[in-house]
């Protein structure tokens, strides 16, 4: 049996494998939609995240299987108390494969250690959120063709974003990846990502602050919210929040094949008048996210569909 | 110079940095075993200056090597028999650490679930680097701060 913890659990070869396997339900949706009929999705999430729950939750249900789960604390047995292992223990007698968002960095390894069904980390704080960098990796595959021989710009958190820093991890497996990290002083990209990760991989990056500066090198552009929750004080935030706007005037410095990318939620940093230009990838990022996630859940259930 | 009676059997800890005795006391917990249990302070040495020393009449499994390895690996392990050393262990830094020192990552779910093992991992043994087996929160070994 088999977990998510990070997307560095799983080696190039089995991306590429659940990759191949998320174009394939992208192309024939409807030769999965029995694949995990009797099978339950628990998911297991201790804030509130709509997005990546309902993600979770389409996918499951695409796949013909059906899904149970709570989408607070509150409404789970951690507001009396309970540890993350006795929640698992409970739920692996409900469910057939968990997804868990947690708060606290580590919660979904927890589980893992203590359950007897497959666990699947949807978000710990700060730490880890593999199926986003999933979602990443097969929207650029599936856009592009190719993870290897790509100018990527990183914009706007790059300090906190932990998407970035997972997408960054995955990225520097492949060869001929060239990183462009665009972000304010303040909010420059950590020092073990940049030493640890980026020096020591040999990859080319380049850190810029102007997005004008780096638009027409792009191929691809990963633009990222600047957090509220993560700033201390009201101030700062505001003089960051709209540090770099995404607008069409912008878009003319960028080439016609690059493709703009973003977690989501947005705020300002990509205006709404982008989102007909043919390069704006981002909702069907959210799309991708889908078949990536059914395509998790096949492999981590070991589910085969001919 | 001050003599301590010869161990016929037990371990000394020797080439202590002097004035830490008392925390390999501490994190080695021999204030819990039951067997005689000298320290010596301040000694003269040759490699060091000074040192400290500890000897311990007891078996060697009864230490925790691993905590030892953490604190010092440059310490001296000699196991005694008979009055005689029969062996030198070579200590070196664990892969893995267990409940010797506590994750300070705020948002680690071992601050909220206190009862989980605190477990470290070296991650990086050239720069003596461990890191939380939940939230990979990095500890550098030379600091070694949140010690039980």
């Amino acid at each position: 049996m088999r977990h998510l913890m990070s997307p560095l659990d799983l080696s190039v070869e089995e991306l590429d494998r659940i990759l191949d396997l998320a174009n394939d339900i992208e192309a024939d949706p409807g030769k999965y939609a029995h694949a995990c009929e009797g099978k339950k999705l628990a998911t297991l999430f201790y804030e509130p995240s709509t997005r990546t729950r309902l993600s979770f939750e389409a996918a499951m249900l695409n796949l013909g299987g059906s899904v149970l789960g709570f989408s607070s604390a509150d409404s789970s047995s951690a507001a009396k108390g309970e540890s993350v292992a006795d929640t698992i223990r409970v739920i692996s007698c409900y469910a057939d494969i968990a997804a868990m968002r947690h708060p606290k960095e580590g919660a979904p390894l927890v589980a893992a250690l203590h359950s007897r069904i497959p666990v699947i980390n949807a978000g710990d704080g700060g730490h880890q959120h593999p199926t986003q960098t999933l979602t990443d990796l097969l929207t650029i595959r599936s856009l592009k063709g190719r993870l290897g021989n790509i100018t990527i710009g990183l914009c706007g958190d790059l300090k906190f974003g932990r998407t970035v820093h997972s997408l960054i991890n995955a990225l520097v497996r492949y060869e001929g990846v060239r990183f462009i990290l665009i972000s304010p002083e303040e909010l420059r990209i950590p020092d073990y990502v940049r030493e640890d990760v980026l020096r020591r991989s040999g990859h080319e990056f380049k850190e810029v602050i102007r997005l004008e500066e780096a638009l027409p090198e792009l191929d691809i552009l990963y633009m990222t919210r600047v957090q509220k929750e993560r700033f201390f004080n009201e101030e700062d935030y505001v003089r960051m929040k709209d540090f770099y706007i995404l607008d069409k005037a912008k878009m003319k410095l960028a080439g016609p094949d690059m493709m703009v990318l973003h977690p989501l939620p947005r705020v300002n940093e990509i205006s709404v008048e982008v989102d007909a230009d043919p390069r704006a990838a981002y909702f069907r990022q959210a799309q991708y996210g889908v078949y990536v996630r059914m395509a998790l859940i096949l492999t981590l259930l070991e589910v085969k569909v001919c | 110079m001050l003599s301590v009676g010869q161990l016929n059997e037990g371990v000394v800890l020797d080439h202590i940095s002097a004035g830490k005795a008392m925390d390999l006391y501490r994190y080695l917990k021999l204030g819990d075993l039951d067997c005689c249990v000298a320290i010596i302070k301040n000694a003269r040495s040759n490699k060091l200056g000074r040192k400290d020393i500890i000897k311990v009449e007891c078996p060697i499994e009864e230490l925790d090597l691993d905590v030892l390895g953490y604190i010092d690996h440059t310490i001296t392990v000699n196991i005694i028999k008979d009055g005689e050393i029969v062996e030198k262990k070579v200590l070196s830094l664990p892969k893995k650490l267990v409940n010797i020192i506590r994750c300070k990552n705020p948002r680690c779910i071992t601050s909220i679930e206190q009862e989980l093992e605190q477990v470290f991992y070296l991650a990086d043994e050239e720069n003596e680097v461990y890191r939380c087996r939940y939230c990979e929160e990095k500890y550098r070994h030379k600091a070694k701060h949140s010690l039980y």
